[in-house]
């Protein structure tokens, strides 16, 4: 294990379990895993099995939907993708982790002299 | 909103899906796994290094199930349903605790929610009118004389109507009435019916609607007035068998045609409110020439919105003085006094302390039962130390574990409850069905929701009660002690002890309060069953005869009835088996009335005159009662209406006219006539076994008018053997005769002493319980501590000790347990003696037989669950023993 990967914060994985979504379209657990970690650059700390956790959750939020089909191994896999109304809240976590990274990079970015 | 609903929704649907979402999941992570599998594979490694790095990745399989079900599931209830099942195991385990512990639980749980309920109907909930809070009872404050004392007058209560400001309606009904005062003819044999009369407006006052038909209208109780009927709901069932046509139609009562005005809802029982014991069938307007009957009425006033008890009160003080006794005869006098309380105190105010004293006894019994589960789950606590200690050495925290204890005991509360409420709802029924219990609102007893809701708190609050202590021991315990510890322990012993041993002396102590209270409730019971009645209720029996008195003159009416009874008494006298008959308008302890009385020459001052209880009675009565004539003579056939008038006076009247001289031959006023005293009689008990004697004036049949006729006999047979000859005779004498039944005068006094009865009965049968509980308790606990001595008894006995000595010093330490108990007990009991001193009759508090015998009964109790095991102990092979080990 690499010693200076990311644990994820409270919620950090639902939205990046949406976007990857909306990016990619309907996907199973793994594909969501793996286009996490390439799209991270192996910098987050994934244990893969904890997406299910988070599927779950989204699903009872009615922002994702399920469906079983075939994977392009022809496996039987579990598809996910976003529903409409996963979009809108995908939409509003968007501009609320936006907000959230500019403030944290301002207040990181403080000059040592304001202190003085 | 919406949101947080569907996930509601959506986590109890997956709470009940658990099987098919978990096998999705695992058919979902194998997939997983497999593509990962597969892209390793890709990637160039071998079969086993891919699957491990799948593995790896993907992390643990299970932990990764448990978020999943935490997530989408109900945890909380995940960690319920665990215990509970755990819980279950166990307990099937320990089949024989189980089982105890339930039957237990439900026997204290039982007589708590059967006293709640008891205790709901006759003192919490309110009376079955509408706003009943605004009804209130007003009546003459308490003299001698009886009824007659305490009612009003048609036109006092009329003015009282008219004057006052306080109440919007005032409405009144007639307390005079007899076991069957009315008697239905046309609809096969004539039939005894038991009625009431009524102020028309009594049903709109009270709020109560006829179920059928119309309430009384006012015109119903003006002069010449139709005569109307309101029939009671069971009467209506059982006599009419629930015709629905029958409003409006004609029945025959007391020989008149009468119009059904309408039928009662089931929900109104007049008898279970105003008159308990009794069953009221019918109830009819009074009837317009009572004006001429004196004191005749008892009111109920509706207070006005805003009006409170102490200003209706105030102006009651005002009013009653100036209202007349008779507005048409002003030389009656003037002057009422008047006590107004709420209707509900009336009914049941005097029940207060009897039934808290109940309630409390069974308080007393789940104490006990708490202490005795306490100490039973201790030792099943410690038996089962290890297993906890295991449960926390593989992680189980310490929440977790007493949430598993309490959750155990409060399946056990569970079980004892449901057990409880089936006993409660036999008991409830049982009682609710004694229909002669003179106990107000008895017949409504039942188990309701406020009862449900009382049986949940307690059940709750025995579990928490005694499943803590044990829980905290437990999970307080240090694990690797309790690991250590070897089976039966030699050293883990004396705190152990302690805390049983504290259990066994408050349950002593608890038993030691019941047993003295009921105690005294017995002695007091038993007292009131000594009481000299002066008269000899057994062998004696009462029916209600019929008789022609329809003459109109009255010196006219008197000669004939006079006739009529003699015949009547000397043909019932000539029945086989029969040693004496005679007649009364009214029974003592049955129904009163009193007239005013003086020694002729004595002006009394106002309020001083003295009020006597009168029967108007035939030749033969004193006797047939069983009364003592003390001097002169009894009445005679001789004693004619146009003969000198007559009276028999009782010793306390004769004595309060004529202190300290002879009575016979001077003249009393009775009722106002001019009577010779040919007799003095023991005295009777008029209104109550626990009141004492008032003043009594016997009249002539001939010479005065009775109020319906009671004929008594004195038999050595059963009344039964004789009622259809006596019945026979009766209707020979006149066809018209009621189908009525022989009443024992035994029944009469025991309906008088029915409430009492009723808590001794209760609360004595509550002690019995706490008491067995206790000896329980104590049987546990030395037993107990003996298997948990074996070792130890037996390295005394290997070492010389006899077994007499082990007996000896088992017994000797149940012993000193039990006397600990019962001194704190006897301290606790003098106290609570102290509060219940009002409910006694003829007993002190400090009652020293009582005492005695609680102590003497406890100790042999102690003595004889201390006995067993101190046998076993003796028994024990110090080489089996000591080899256990």
């Amino acid at each position: 294990m690499g010693k200076t990967k990311l644990d994820l914060l409270q919620g950090t994985l639902d939205v990046m379990v949406l976007r990857t979504l909306e990016a990619m379209g309907a996907l199973h657990g793994y594909g969501i895993a793996r286009r996490i970690e390439q799209v991270s650059g192996n910098e987050v700390l994934l244990n893969q099995g904890t997406i299910y956790a988070s599927l779950v959750r989204l699903q009872h939020r009615g922002w994702i939907s399920a469906e079983w089909g075939t994977s392009s191994t022809n496996r039987k896999a579990k598809f996910y993708s976003l529903t409409k109304r996963g979009c809108r809240q995908l939409a509003e976590d968007e501009a609320y982790w936006r907000r959230l990274t500019d403030v944290m990079g301002r207040v990181l970015a403080m000059e040592e002299g304001g202190r003085r | 909103m919406r949101d947080q609903l569907r996930r509601v929704v959506n986590r109890i649907r997956a709470f009940f899906r658990k099987r098919p979402l978990d096998g999705e999941l695992d058919s979902e992570m194998a997939t997983h796994l497999a593509l990962a599998i597969e892209e390793n594979l890709q990637r160039g490694l071998s079969p086993e290094e891919a699957r491990r790095e799948a593995l790896v990745k993907f992390g643990g399989t299970e932990q990764a199930k448990e978020q999943h079900r935490e997530a989408r599931g109900l945890p909380a209830l995940d960690v319920l349903m665990q215990d509970l099942r755990y819980t279950f195991r166990t307990l099937r385990r320990d089949r024989a605790f189980t089982l105890i512990a339930v039957l237990i639980l439900g026997l204290g749980i039982g007589t708590n929610v059967a006293v709640f309920s008891v205790v709901n109907t006759i003192l919490l909930r309110p009376l079955p009118f509408q706003d009943p809070q605004r009804l209130v009872w007003i009546e003459g404050p308490p003299r001698e004389g009886g009824l007659s004392s305490v009612t009003y007058s048609v036109d006092a209560f009329e003015e009282y109507q008219q004057r006052n400001h306080s109440l919007d309606a005032v409405t009144a009904y007639m307390p005079f009435y007899g076991p069957s005062d009315y008697k239905l003819t046309g609809r096969g044999e004539p039939q005894p019916v038991s009625g009431v009369s009524l102020e028309c407006n009594f049903f709109q006052t009270l709020g109560v609607h006829p179920m059928m038909g119309r309430p009384f209208t006012p015109e119903e109780c003006r002069k010449n007035a139709a005569p109307a009927v309101m029939l009671s709901y069971f009467f209506w069932k059982r006599q009419f068998a629930g015709d629905r046509s029958i409003t409006g139609q004609a029945i025959t009562l007391n020989n008149t045609s009468v119009t059904v005005a309408g039928v009662l809802p089931s929900t109104f029982d007049f008898g279970s409110v105003f008159a308990p014991g009794t069953k009221m069938d019918i109830l009819v307007p009074a009837p317009y020439d009572m004006r001429n009957w004196g004191n005749t009425l008892l009111l109920i006033g509706r207070l006005k919105p805003g009006i409170t008890l102490a200003q209706t009160q105030a102006e009651a003080n005002l009013l009653f003085p100036h209202l007349y006794h008779n507005a048409a005869r002003p030389d009656f006098g003037i002057g009422y006094e008047a006590q107004v309380q709420s209707l509900k105190d009336h009914v049941s105010g005097k029940l207060r302390r009897s039934l808290i004293v109940l309630w409390s006894a069974v308080g007393l019994i789940l104490l006990i039962v708490c202490v005795n589960l306490s100490n039973l789950s201790l030792a099943r606590a410690a038996a089962r130390s290890k297993e906890f200690a295991m449960r926390s050495a593989l992680g189980a925290v310490r929440g977790r574990l007493i949430r598993q204890l309490l959750t155990e005991s409060m399946v056990l509360s569970m079980g004892g409850a449901v057990l409880g409420l089936a006993f409660a709802f036999l008991m409830t029924f049982y009682l609710a069905h004694q229909g002669s219990i003179a106990l107000p609102l008895l017949s409504e007893l039942r188990v309701d929701g406020a009862a449900l809701a009382w049986t949940l708190l307690i059940a709750t609050a025995s579990a928490v009660l005694f499943g803590l202590a044990p829980a905290f021991r437990m999970a307080g315990k240090d694990i690797q002690e309790a690991l250590k510890e070897s089976g039966h322990g030699t050293t883990e012993g004396r705190k152990h002890d302690r805390v049983r041993f504290t259990l066994v002396v408050s349950e002593v102590a608890l038993a030691c309060v019941l047993l003295v209270g009921a105690g005294l409730l017995l002695r007091s019971f038993l007292r009131l069953l000594d009481v000299d009645l002066g008269f000899q209720p057994d062998h004696a029996a009462a029916i209600s005869v019929d008789y022609d008195d329809s003459a109109t003159n009255g010196a006219q009416q008197g000669a004939r009835r006079g006739a009529i009874f003699e015949e009547m008494v000397r043909r019932v006298r000539a029945i086989p088996g029969i040693e004496d008959a005679g007649i009364s308008d009214m029974l003592p302890l049955d129904r009163n009335r009193s007239w005013g009385l003086g020694a002729k020459g004595v002006i009394y001052r106002q309020n001083e005159s003295p009020d006597a209880f009168v029967y108007v009675v035939t030749p033969g009565y004193l006797a047939a009662m069983g009364m003592h004539l003390r001097e002169g003579r009894d009445l005679s056939w001789a004693d004619r209406a146009d003969s000198e008038h007559v009276v028999i006076l009782n010793e306390a009247a004769a004595k309060r006219l004529w202190p300290g001289q002879n009575p016979l031959g001077r003249i009393a006023e009775v009722g106002g006539g001019d009577t010779t005293v040919v007799g003095v009689v023991s005295d009777v008990r008029e209104t109550g076994v626990e009141d004492s004697s008032g003043l009594d004036a016997y009249l002539p049949v001939t010479q005065a008018g009775p109020v319906g006729a009671e004929m008594v006999v004195r038999t050595k047979l059963p009344p039964d053997a004789l009622a259809s000859s006596v019945m026979k005779t009766l209707r020979a004498l006149n066809p018209g005769q009621r189908a009525a039944e022989f009443r024992p005068i035994q029944q009469i006094v025991d309906h008088a002493i029915s409430p009492r009865r009723f808590f001794v009965m209760l609360v004595s049968g509550f002690a019995s319980l706490g008491l067995i509980l206790a000896s329980l308790g104590i049987y546990g606990v030395i037993s107990y501590s003996v298997t948990r001595q074996t070792q130890e008894i037996g390295i005394r006995m290997a070492l010389g000790a006899t077994a007499g000595q082990v007996q000896l010093s088992v017994i000797r330490n149940t012993l000193r347990l039990a006397l600990v108990g019962i001194a704190l007990g006897t301290a606790a009991s003098f106290a609570v003696a102290r509060g219940i001193a009002s409910l006694l009759f003829g007993t002190k508090p400090t009652d020293p037989v009582t005492f005695a015998g609680m102590v003497l009964l406890l100790c042999s109790v102690a003595l004889i669950a201390g006995y067993i095991p101190a046998r076993r102990a003796s028994r024990i092979d110090p080489m089996i023993a000591l080899r256990a080990n």
